[in-house]
């Protein structure tokens, strides 16, 4: 029998594990550890995009829902683009990038600029505000866009409060399922790298477009790339 | 057919059979979201006591969702079972509920067939939580695989060793973690991050060398949908169980890209490879209050209502293990500890009468308004209303799905509160393994023997 050391399965993972035990319980220092990353994540969930900074030439549009209590409870006014806002957009037959809050600010703020370099595309792009995903339908849909590619700030957990998702929508109008677009999730530091998801990215829109369809029609079986290096 | 129910001197009309159900529903804000929730409380208690008079026999020639227009309904109606349905045939919904609550364990099994999704959503309605766990304590589902789940006295759990990028080393890492604090007799389950079937067949490959170096008794599964699972099977990929998520009504499923049909196909595919050594249950299926409403496919019908017919779906194809996810959709549905608590006690009652091996994930999400404190409460109302399993993720804190579910220290808790064991053949290896307190990593189980070194 050897002790468990602190570290000796905490090196392969950021997943809370080795933290020994008071009874069956939790010790005091990882039972407060959990508690300020909670804190944390819930005030994550109340931070909000700041458009300018970003740093993006592009139009700033905004669902239906008015401010973030009514977008936390009505996720139908969330997906539908505010109709002073869709005279301002313009039209485009290829694909577009909405970069939108989502559930949490934080990641799309200090990332969007950078993932979209590492995309490499000359996309047109919208920033959107109190926006589910299926905003972008509306959106890519009234500016006569063939895909939409929806950068959203994921729900904030406790050990990662700046994560990004990419949704990828081929042909999107409003009433396009969840079951119609395929997801890359995870994008920050310390998960899916910027190149890592523009080359997925890409290798999915190749299928979607050759497809004429995304979503569980279009299989992700690009080969793993090798993830197990240091 | 309209339903008329006076209260306080003010005479209530509930139109039809779904909005009485809907009406007689406890707050919860999905329900107002969808527009069908009660206006007042006096609204919602003259529904619950018309939905008591109601015969149990009516919900047999009213459906919620017409019969033409959804899968879901008629495999309720065409599965129905008059035998079974005969000694409550006589009841109404207040009358079903005074029997549940005196019936002995025994009287539950054979009436199984006899009840629909819809008349156990209506008696669960006009149960307090008490209720809710007495009649569930009294139900016994037993499934098995490798090893059996759901005897009396038992508590199984899920390891769910996620991991953001799926890197084989941090799965495994965590596997060991919850193994040494006695979680994985349930299932050792992967939610993969992407869906690539690469990827997923990459996973499987490495759970089940973890599976057969330890000699464990237990299942792996990794959460893909079902189309990439058959591909992975197609492939040759070791596969116990075949996962899917559900819901309630045909519009649902079809937004998760599932028909019965495919579900069959999956079923049928995992079957042949006849991988269970003591059972043949292959299926794993997860549920949630709010699915449909966010799938725009609800009909007009109550959330819990339509969450409890998914279990009529998840019945027809004779599941290992069932779990709502409770918390995880968020709360534009359960919008805090108080809705959660009451939703997950719902579904695990209204899964166990009918009959299925019932977990739940005691779980949020951090836009709801609830926390550790709010799971606590949840998690020992549900061990002691005999739930079958629990997931157990490391530290609760699920790093590539973001929220927050029970952990191996809570299910061992849950455990030694309860004086509740693991599955029989899980408790025996953890036996012969050497694994106690948690605080030590016997010889035989070194990092090292699964490539963590």
């Amino acid at each position: 029998m050897t002790l468990i050391p602190a570290n000796s399965l905490r090196r392969f993972t950021t997943a809370r594990v080795g933290l020994g035990r008071a009874g069956t319980s939790l010790p005091t220092a990882a039972h407060l550890d959990f508690q300020e990353a909670h804190a944390a994540a819930r005030d994550a969930v109340w931070s909000a995009l700041d458009p300018v900074a970003l740093g993006l030439e592009a139009p700033v549009v905004q669902s239906e829902a008015r401010d973030r209590r009514e977008y936390l409870l009505r996720p139908d006014l969330g997906r539908r683009l505010r109709e002073a806002d869709r005279a301002r957009l313009p039209r485009t037959g290829g694909v577009v990038v909405v970069v939108a809050d989502g559930l949490c600010a934080t990641g799309v703020q200090s990332q969007a600029a950078a993932l979209l370099r590492a995309l490499g595309a000359d996309w047109p792009v919208v920033v959107a505000l109190q926006a589910r995903v299926a905003l972008g339908d509306d959106i890519a849909h009234a500016m006569g866009a063939a895909a939409v590619v929806v950068m959203i700030g994921e729900r904030p957990g406790l050990s990662a409060q700046d994560s990004v998702g990419l949704y990828l929508t081929w042909a999107p109008r409003p009433g396009r399922t969840d079951a119609e677009r395929n997801c890359i999730s995870n994008i920050r530091p310390g998960g899916l790298s910027h190149a890592d998801a523009a080359a997925k990215l890409h290798w999915l829109l190749r299928g979607a477009r050759a497809l004429g369809a995304s979503g569980v029609a279009l299989k992700d079986d690009m080969p793993a790339q090798n993830r197990l290096a240091p | 057919m309209a339903f008329r129910q006076s209260v306080a001197g003010t005479t209530h009309v509930f139109q039809d059979l779904r909005t009485l159900l809907a009406r007689a529903t406890p707050f919860r804000s999905g329900d107002a979201l969808a527009g069908v929730a009660a206006q007042s409380g006096a609204e919602r208690v003259a529904a619950q006591r018309a939905l008591a008079d109601l015969p149990l026999k009516h919900f047999l020639n009213e459906a919620v969702i017409p019969y033409e227009a959804d899968d879901v309904t008629r495999l309720i109606m065409d599965g129905h079972d008059p035998n079974a349905f005969a000694p409550i045939a006589h009841l109404t919904v207040g009358g079903f509920r005074d029997w549940l609550l005196a019936a002995p364990p025994e009287a539950l099994p054979p009436i199984r067939r006899g009840i629909t999704p819809e008349m156990a959503a209506a008696v669960s309605k006009i149960m307090r939580v008490s209720d809710l766990v007495a009649v569930a304590a009294k139900c016994r589902v037993v499934t098995r695989f490798r090893n059996t789940i759901g005897l009396a006295g038992t508590l199984s759990i899920r390891l769910q060793p996620n991991d953001p990028t799926d890197d084989a080393r941090g799965v495994a890492a965590a596997v060991l973690d919850g193994l040494l604090l006695g979680a994985g007799d349930a299932v050792i389950g992967v939610n993969p991050a992407t869906d690539n079937v690469a990827q997923v067949m990459t996973l499987l490959e490495m759970l089940d060398g973890v599976r057969t170096r330890f000699d464990i008794p237990t299942q792996s599964c990794v959460l893909c949908h079902v189309t990439t699972a058959l591909l992975a099977m197609e492939r040759g990929a070791p596969t116990d169980l075949v996962f899917q998520s559900i819901g309630g009504t045909q519009g649902v499923n079809e937004s998760f890209g599932v028909t019965m049909a495919l579900l069959a196909e999956a079923q049928s595919a995992a079957l042949a490879l006849q991988r269970g050594t003591v059972g043949q249950n292959v299926m794993y299926f997860e549920t949630g209050q709010g699915s449909a409403l966010s799938a725009d496919a609800h009909h007009g019908v109550d959330q819990q209502t339509i969450e409890a017919r998914a279990y009529a779906v998840a019945r027809a194809f004779d599941p290992l293990l069932v779990n709502s996810v409770v918390g995880f959709i968020g709360p534009e549905y359960l919008f805090d500890g108080k809705q959660i608590a009451r939703a997950g006690l719902e579904d695990h009652f209204c899964g166990k009468l009918l009959g299925l091996p019932m977990g739940v994930d005691v779980c949020y999400t951090n836009h709801a308004e609830a926390d550790q404190d709010d799971m606590d409460a949840l998690l020992i109302n549900l061990a002691v209303a005999g739930v079958t399993y629990i997931m157990g993720v490391p530290g609760a804190d699920d790093v590539m799905l973001a929220y927050q579910s029970t952990s191996f220290h809570d299910g061992l808790t849950a455990r030694a509160l309860l004086g509740k064991t693991p599955a029989p053949e899980f408790a025996a290896w953890l036996e012969r393994m050497g694994i106690g307190d948690g605080a030590q990593i016997p010889a035989r189980m070194a990092p090292a023997l699964i490539g963590l070194s």
